[in-house]
């Protein structure tokens, strides 16, 4: 990231030459990036498209033919399969928004509180606790009425509401960076605040941004599930959540493959996330470095 | 104590505002006008102007946050569009059928939880603490609607083992319905439970004192049982007295899935019908739950450590 000196390894590089070493965290890695490919390439309609048409007749059971129906069919005797991949689309696209959204409110609100402290710290902290008293899913089930319900609203209540805990991080760090030596130094030498907050102390802040977004993404892909479970999420397209929905009155029938297939896909990118988060922190956490100390878990004060 | 329970308690005055004026905001502003979804499509001028005076909405901002403000202080949040009842006699009848799934579940979660993380920080680092640290970041990846969905299928319509819904109001009668959400309540919530409340015996076990008594030849059982879990049960009490006041609101999920007639399927059923009222007293509720909430614990905490109190 900056300049290097006498050949030490930067945070970065080090960091992930401790990740390289875990086996399950590259297999998390490998998760994710196939997830994503998967979306991208059902975004682009290079595969399982159409994703709407009839396959086989209504609930047909899984079958090894032809990949279309190797998870069976639903009601409407639509592929299962090419609605798992669609959902991934639509999974994938929530947290990838909501980690957009969500990036620049938390770190730039929490840099200012954590920098500058006094009446701006007290604000922003009045402003977080505000939304973080009211439950997440309340404010979520208030967001999408007000911006009425589809993935749009989805995107926006998920990034309006979840910066909280980055905004926490990044200001608990930029409070401990602000009197550090080498930002005195950066002052002394005639940078101003915004040269000191930006350039000086968020690249040896940015990792923790790094290791939020990995639970970010997770919570945000399980959050569409309930959303749309609920009937206030996507409307209209193939999302887990709708799936999950539907799989309620088909289980009694016996169709148990919509809901396996969905329950399934998601666990897998959910899993990955996790895993790979908790590997982030641990090749980002100067402490191992020291001794084997036990694992911290975030979220924690 | 009494300066930092002073402080802590003033602190609590601006939060409460903010988040009544959020709500206000929300609801009543950014929400739109629910007369049209009340009178439907062909209401006439006089009809919709007649609903507006009596909601209120004629009135200035101002006044009509007053009047909301007045809605939280005496807890009359008027009665549900769908429904015509009073929401808080609503609330009142549902919250015996939300304990009594959340009281047993949550007790059962919180002891099983502290049992098993006491059981692999006596093991730390091998096998048996491995597997169920894997096996819990496991459980927590897949989704609770899968838990429910699988739990109610394979326990209660193949095997079975439960009635499939449904609820008694005999006061005995009543478990009979609430063991298969409870169950899977204490299953949803394990995981995470037993990954923090082993971080938490951990950072004890780390501790000085705890050098000293393994030094003094007590056995790991005793320095466990006697000193690691003494102290570790002040995070772990922090940790759950949070959650305690939303246990009269329930599980929306499990309650809506079971039929059974709590808060949390009060709040789903308003969410299907877009009852804006009772949805908006439910998140009044629980934003006050959470608030009072955090303030007891706060409290509770600084009357254990008193580091606390110089923050």
């Amino acid at each position: 990231m900056s300049a290097q000196v006498g050949g030490g390894k930067s945070l970065w590089a080090d960091a992930w030459i401790r990740m390289r070493r875990e086996k399950l965290a590259m297999v998390a890695l490998g998760i994710i990036i196939f997830y994503s490919l998967v979306a991208i390439f059902a975004k682009l309609g290079l595969i399982a498209t159409p994703w709407d048409v009839e396959v086989a007749g209504a609930y047909a059971a899984p079958s090894f033919g032809s990949l279309k129906t190797i998870m069976g069919s639903d009601i409407f005797g639509r592929s299962v399969f090419y609605k798992v991949i669609h959902g991934t689309r639509i999974a994938m696209s929530v947290g990838l928004v909501t980690s957009i959204i969500t990036i620049p409110i938390g770190v730039v609100l929490g840099a200012l509180a954590g920098y500058f402290g006094g009446l701006i710290d007290e604000v922003v902290v009045w402003f977080y606790t505000t939304i973080s008293s009211i439950p997440s899913i309340m404010l979520l089930v208030a967001f999408t009425y007000v911006l009425g319900k589809g993935i749009f609203s989805v995107y926006i209540a998920l990034g309006v509401t979840s910066w909280v805990t980055l905004a926490r991080l990044v200001r608990g760090e930029f409070m401990k960076h602000k009197s550090r030596e080498y930002v005195v130094a950066a002052e002394s030498i005639g940078a101003g605040h915004a040269i000191r907050i930006f350039r000086h102390i968020l690249p040896n802040v940015i990792h923790i941004v790094i290791i939020n977004l990995s639970l970010q993404f997770q919570m945000a892909i399980k959050t569409e599930v309930i959303l749309s479970y609920l009937g206030l999420g996507v409307q209209g397209q193939p999302s887990w959540g709708v799936m999950i929905d539907d799989a309620k009155l088909e289980l009694a029938r016996g169709v148990w493959w919509q809901l396996t297939a969905a329950t399934i896909a998601m666990s897998f990118i959910v899993l990955a996330f996790n895993i790979f988060g908790d590997a982030l922190r641990d090749a980002f956490d100067p402490k191992l470095k020291m001794a084997a100390m036990p694992r911290r878990e975030d979220g924690k004060k | 104590m009494t300066a930092y329970a002073i402080r802590r308690l003033l602190y609590t005055i601006p939060i409460l505002f903010g988040v009544c004026l959020l709500i206000f905001l929300l609801f009543n502003k950014v929400g739109g006008d629910p007369t049209y979804q009340m009178l439907g499509k062909h209401a006439s001028l006089a009809q919709i102007q007649e609903l507006r005076h009596d909601l209120g909405l004629d009135k200035s901002d101002f006044a009509q946050f007053i009047d909301f403000l007045k809605q939280v202080v005496t807890f009359d949040f008027g009665r549900s569009y769908a429904t015509k009842q009073r929401i808080s006699e609503m609330i009142w009848a549902g919250m015996p059928a939300s304990l009594s799934l959340a009281i047993p579940a949550f007790a059962v979660e919180t002891l099983l939880a502290i049992a098993i993380a006491l059981l692999v920080s006596f093991y730390r680092g091998r096998l048996l603490d491995r597997s169920i640290v894997v096996l819990c970041v496991v459980g927590i990846s897949i989704s609770a609607l899968a838990y429910i969905l699988f739990g109610q299928y394979v326990l209660a319509y193949w095997w079975g083992w439960f009635p499939i819904s449904g609820y008694d109001q005999d006061l005995f009668q009543r478990f009979k319905y609430v063991a298969l959400p409870a169950l899977i309540w204490v299953v949803v919530g394990l995981g995470v439970n037993v990954r923090v409340f082993r971080t938490f015996m951990l950072d004890e076990v780390n501790q000085d004192y705890v050098r000293t008594a393994r030094a003094k030849g007590l056995n790991e059982s005793v320095v466990l049982f006697k000193h690691v879990l003494k102290n570790a049960m002040i995070p772990v009490l922090t940790y759950v007295v949070i959650e305690i006041p939303f246990l009269i609101t329930g599980s929306f999920l499990l309650e809506s899935f079971f039929g059974i007639p709590g808060l949390g399927s009060i709040t789903i059923d308003a969410i299907h019908n877009s009852d804006f009222p009772v949805i908006k007293a439910m998140t009044v509720i629980e934003t006050l739950l959470f608030i009072f909430g955090s303030l007891a614990t706060d409290l509770a905490y600084s009357g254990v450590d008193p580091r606390v109190r110089l923050g």
